[in-house]
């Protein structure tokens, strides 16, 4: 019984003198791995979202934080008129990008997502076209 | 010739009040740094750095802490025994603090011709002859640790929850099932220096071996059970944050919580100075540093297993704390005492 004991405390006498492993946040910025999940961002194509609004996202979503309502633009090509993600739901699950056919919708390494309202959290069209 | 005040010399006020003031900034400080150091300490223990922002290393996180708390939101809750909720932490506070009066810090030194014993509870006359000691001061120590437990009980009673109150109350059955194990492991070490005098047991322990040596069964025992009383981890369990919030102190809040915390590290300091006195040989140390500095280093040594305790052993459950207690440490204290009782008895003499 003694034993396991001393050894317990020779354990962690022995981890103090290893090199921590904190990173310091701010400062030192963690390198995310790829495949990372972060934030959403819709992709561009010909200076306009490539969603063409066939609502598999939004299926899929088990979360439902999908909002996408399709628009006809000039040619009568169908397009997400609004494409909203409220991120307090989301779940980050990446299930939109794998269903989305036309690989309009990614993920980014963006993971520094708090805010100060409720509003902030809801990703506008806008806002998902803004990201890198 | 000297002004007499009360039959004693003014020099001897003098020399109180600074031996108090000395002795109270030391707990203060190492009070204030031992939260600092054992976030250090543990945090490299658990391969982390712990606090690093507030000034280099974050040596100034406990200056910051402590403006934190003053300026926290003080909570009282509604129908509270206001009197008794205010107290509390007092009296948690002051037993923890009024222990070291007994506690020889070094050996004397010699100020503007007087000799001044570096204990507070003590003081020589011109000649070197003794006029005041406490010549009861494990006594008085075991009696003034026992104190604590009222600032406890009175907190989780006063505070007007269930979760306080039966915080309260294991905490007290705690410290009290452990106390006895304590007392009797001090026993056998003044069953040896035949004394109850803190100042006598360092000086028996200065030629030959130190107590640890020669009772190291009490002195395991001791400090164990010491770890136990202030409710230190692995037996936090007033803190056990798995079935309760935090104990007697779940109402407590602002500066009066940090009384709570300020009671449980000067505990920490008090007894790993007792544990110094009686098994460490004091002040006593090798010749070309002064005696306060062993005595100071010592103690450092003895809080920093506490920590290192702390980052190694998960916490105990209830009944395997009373079991310890009652079953395990109060048995093998009486069996050492008989066998020092016989040893003194049979062969020392």
């Amino acid at each position: 019984m003694i034993m396991p004991l001393i050894k317990g405390l020779q354990i962690t006498i022995s981890h103090m003198f290893k090199k921590p492993v904190t990173l310091q946040y701010p400062t030192e910025r963690p390198d995310v791995k790829p495949g990372f999940r972060g934030l959403h961002a819709l992709n561009v194509s010909h200076d306009k979202a490539k969603c063409v609004a066939c609502y598999l996202c939004p299926t899929v979503c088990p979360a439902k934080c999908i909002t996408v309502e399709a628009g006809e633009d000039a040619n009568h090509d169908k397009y997400a008129a609004k494409y909203e993600i409220d991120m307090l739901r989301c779940i980050f699950c990446g299930y939109c990008v794998e269903a989305c056919p036309v690989d309009a919708i990614r993920m980014t390494e963006q993971f520094e997502l708090a805010n100060y309202s409720r509003a902030d959290f809801t990703y506008t069209k806008d806002r998902l076209l803004e990201k890198k | 010739m000297d002004t007499l005040i009360l039959g004693l010399p003014v020099a001897y006020y003098i020399a109180m009040v600074a031996k108090v003031l000395v002795a109270f900034v030391f707990v203060l400080l190492t009070v204030a740094y031992a939260t600092y150091a054992e976030r250090k300490i543990i945090g490299h223990m658990q391969v982390r750095l712990g606090p690093m922002r507030t000034g280099w290393h974050g040596l100034l996180q406990p200056i910051a802490d402590g403006v934190k708390l003053f300026f926290k939101e003080e909570i009282v809750p509604s129908q509270a025994s206001k009197f008794a909720f205010l107290i509390a932490p007092l009296v948690a506070l002051i037993p923890a603090f009024i222990s070291f009066a007994v506690i020889p810090f070094g050996d004397n030194v010699t100020i503007g011709g007087y000799t001044v014993p570096l204990q507070i509870a003590a003081y020589y006359d011109q000649a070197g002859k003794q006029v005041f000691d406490v010549n009861v001061g494990v006594l008085y120590i075991l009696a003034m640790a026992s104190l604590g437990v009222y600032g406890i009980v009175l907190a989780g009673w006063a505070s007007n929850s269930k979760y306080s109150l039966l915080g309260g109350l294991r905490s007290a059955a705690q410290m009290i099932s452990y106390e006895l194990a304590a007392g009797l492991a001090i026993i056998s070490v003044f069953m040896l220096s035949e004394s109850l005098s803190l100042h006598k047991i360092v000086a028996d322990q200065a030629g030959g071996a130190w107590y640890a040596f020669k009772q190291p069964l009490a002195f395991v025992i001791f400090f164990i059970c010491s770890l136990a009383e202030i409710n230190r981890t692995p037996f936090d369990l007033p803190e056990a944050e798995t079935e309760l919030v935090s104990g007697f102190c779940t109402e407590y809040s602002s500066m009066k919580y940090a009384m709570f915390f300020m009671a449980e590290y000067a505990n920490m300091i008090t007894v790993c100075a007792v544990t110094t006195t009686l098994f460490l040989g004091g002040w006593h140390g090798p010749a070309f540093l002064p005696g306060w500095f062993w005595f100071i280093a010592k103690v450092y040594f003895l809080i920093f297993v506490c920590m290192w305790v702390r980052a190694t052993y998960p916490r105990y459950r209830y009944d395997q704390l009373m079991r310890l207690g009652w079953k395990v440490f109060l048995p093998l204290t009486l069996v050492n005492v008989m066998a020092t009782g016989l040893w003194v008895m049979f062969i020392n003499k």
